[in-house]
């Protein structure tokens, strides 16, 4: 390969996932022109639930932590939201703001206890969070109305006095804004000194202490992040659906958002992202076509998730070569590519490089 | 305090049958956990099969000792395949992080979930006790259904036989040494492979003939198989991974919190049992009867 080649590759590679994101996100911008209300409507879901997911990659790939509940502060983040839009006030950014508060809440709550373990105990204290806090919103019938839920929240509002926003279109704009800022303040917190710190963490806890990093904050801290930005993806998922039930925060609701973690390759969060498309189109468009067989069709995706993409869609390359070997065993799957310049969230993954 | 032992012991009778039926459940997974460092969340859908296995064969009418019989071996046969077959589905994931597993074993999870619930449709279905246990005793001054007091005493000997087995024999003795140091196992010429399939088949019979045994008393319903795993895990964290006695002390805890508790404090039922964790996680992070230095 001469050097007029190599430098016009190196001059084109950061740029190759810039175009791709951009493309994405105008394509993103545009769905709304393009599709019908049910589909904007769904894809507003995807959306709420893609933050959801990317919020777990933070905390399973990049800190080595995944969680078997984050449905506890997606659905608190919904309860929330519902909440103030009943009784307190029908502002959008309100409600998000107090969800996120709320879900970093419960998280600091309970993190406190929780991230002093790992591996598989984590797994299960996360797991029976989720379950204690599914029965509390099942059982608390005055503030959650039980199991019927909560029904008739009204439409939000952009500002307090504004017109209610009913129009399809204008609420998937609306969460896909919240979505891009939730989103965008987590990618630059995986990218920042805090998370270099959590993947020193989460590769090798022993040797960072001997380093003379504090461990426990750094977790703490982040299941804390994970928390609010599940809280936020709950009320933008209260947002399009202005119902929230006991079955929001379900066990199946943490284990979909880990598959789409798991699917989309853990510590990129734009593969979570896209991991959570696919999961919730299996779930809500493919399910009733083959007569609500939903949960066999969801299993069979986790067990084919697990044996085919053991490294995700981020961590799969089209040509084979430059593999990293990396830790096998490490707890939260293979390490995060080295950082080059151009590396972006929104685009692909660096190719296979110049050779 | 008599007073209040007398108004209360049936549920705490109740709680300690319920216990037991978790411990069924928890030493499967705590062995397995132990032996193979893998977190199977289908465990509590092997409890269903075996509660509807309970449902195939007795059903709701009365029955005699033999058809209880027929659901418990199939409930050994149904599990010892299913067990040898979760071992060799989780085999190739081995050294690739615990995610992995967990996330395989909820998928198989929820196809087993699902197709049961095809099979045997949404409804709770309930089971009848077989007719020589169905009346009921008098239990300080209560009548008291003798079926629970049976289930006591099965589990109680189940636990022993357990115990003996993990604790005192050869067999046991091998998967306790591959829970500490599987590679100086192997090191010395066993073959940890065929052990781990064996502990992997015994915990789940274990779990379907908990289900078997729990069917007249809980029933058989779509969810259950969500509560009692979750309860399962509760319990295998307060006891300690890979420790037996732990999973049965954890399994009388967590028995009388979820009885005796909700009767007591039915408000704070949700905190009860997390409370219980988290207390006992504070001041014995490895469990009560887990060894410091092997967390998980």
């Amino acid at each position: 390969m001469s050097t007029a080649t190599e430098a016009r590759v190196a001059e084109v590679r950061p740029a190759l996932p810039r175009v791709a994101a951009g493309l994405a996100l105008g394509l993103l911008v545009l769905v709304p022109l393009l599709v019908s209300s049910n589909v904007a409507d769904m894809l507003t879901r995807v959306l709420a639930f893609a933050l959801l997911a990317i919020g777990l990659d933070l905390l399973a790939g990049v800190g080595g932590l995944p969680s078997l509940g984050q449905a506890a502060p997606f659905g608190v983040g919904a309860y929330a939201a519902a909440l103030l839009g009943k009784h307190v006030t029908t502002v959008g950014p309100v409600q998000l703001v107090a969800a996120a508060v709320a879900g970093a809440a419960l998280a600091a709550a309970v993190g406190w206890l929780l991230v002093r373990s790992r591996g598989t105990y984590f797994l299960m204290l996360t797991l029976a969070v989720g379950e204690i806090v599914h029965e509390l919103a099942d059982r608390w019938e005055g503030v959650t109305g039980g199991s019927n839920g909560l029904a008739g929240v009204p439409a939000i509002t952009l500002w307090p006095g504004g017109a209610p926003v009913r129009l399809a279109g204008v609420l998937y704009w609306y969460v896909l804004a919240a979505v891009l800022v939730c989103a965008g303040a987590l990618w630059v917190v995986s990218r920042s000194a805090f998370g270099r710190t959590l993947r020193g963490v989460r590769d090798n806890e022993e040797r960072m202490r001997s380093l003379g990093y504090r461990t426990f904050l750094p977790k703490y801290a982040v299941f804390c992040i994970a928390g609010a930005a599940a809280g936020a993806a709950g009320s933008l998922w209260v947002t399009q659906a202005r119902f929230v039930s006991p079955a929001d925060l379900g066990f199946e609701v943490s284990a979909m958002a880990l598959l789409a973690v798991v699917i989309g390759g853990r510590g990129s969060l734009w593969g979570a992202a896209l991991g959570a498309a696919l999961v919730v189109l299996v779930r809500e468009e493919l399910s009733p076509q083959l007569g609500g067989r939903g949960p066999l069709v969801l299993g069979l995706v986790f067990v084919a998730a697990v044996y085919l993409l053991p490294r995700g869609f981020a961590g799969t390359r089209l040509r084979p070569g430059r593999r990293r070997p990396g830790p096998v065993d490490g707890p939260g799957g293979p390490p995060d590519p080295p950082d080059p310049p151009g590396d972006h969230p929104g685009g692909p993954p660096d190719p296979p490089g110049a050779r | 305090m008599p007073a209040w032992l007398g108004d209360n012991l049936v549920t705490i009778v109740d709680g300690v049958a319920f216990g037991v039926l978790l411990f069924t459940i928890a030493v499967g997974l705590s062995l397995v956990f132990g032996i193979m460092d893998v977190l199977n969340l289908a465990h509590g859908a092997l409890y269903l099969v075996g509660a509807y296995l309970a449902v195939q064969f007795v059903g709701d009418g009365q029955a005699g000792p033999g058809a209880y019989l027929l659901a418990g071996l199939a409930a050994v046969a149904v599990g010892a395949a299913a067990g040898a077959g979760l071992a060799a589905l989780t085999r190739p994931l081995a050294g690739r992080g615990h995610l992995d597993q967990a996330l395989l074993t909820l998928g198989v999870a929820l196809v087993v979930g699902d197709l049961l619930s095809a099979r045997f449709g949404n409804d709770v279905q309930s089971v009848a006790p077989p007719a020589f246990l169905a009346g009921s005793v008098s239990l300080a001054g209560r009548t008291y259904p003798s079926y629970r007091l049976a289930v006591i005493v099965a589990g109680l000997l189940l636990a022993v036989a357990v115990f003996l087995l993990i604790e005192r024999s050869r067999f046991g003795a091998l998967v306790r040494a591959t829970v500490a140091d599987a590679p100086m196992v192997r090191a010395m010429g066993v073959d940890t492979g065929r052990l781990v399939v064996a502990v992997f088949a015994f915990g789940v019979v274990l779990a379907c003939l908990g289900g078997v045994l729990g069917a007249p008393v809980l029933g058989a319903y779509p969810g259950l198989d969500e509560r009692v795993l979750i309860l399962g895990l509760v319990v295998v964290v307060l006891g300690g991974l890979g420790s037996v006695s732990g999973a049965f002390l954890g399994a009388m805890v967590i028995g009388q919190v979820e009885v005796l508790g909700v009767s007591l404090l039915p408000q704070y039922a949700s905190f009860l049992v997390f409370g219980t964790m988290a207390v006992v996680l504070l001041a014995r992070p490895a469990g009560m009867l887990g060894r410091a230095g092997k967390p998980g």
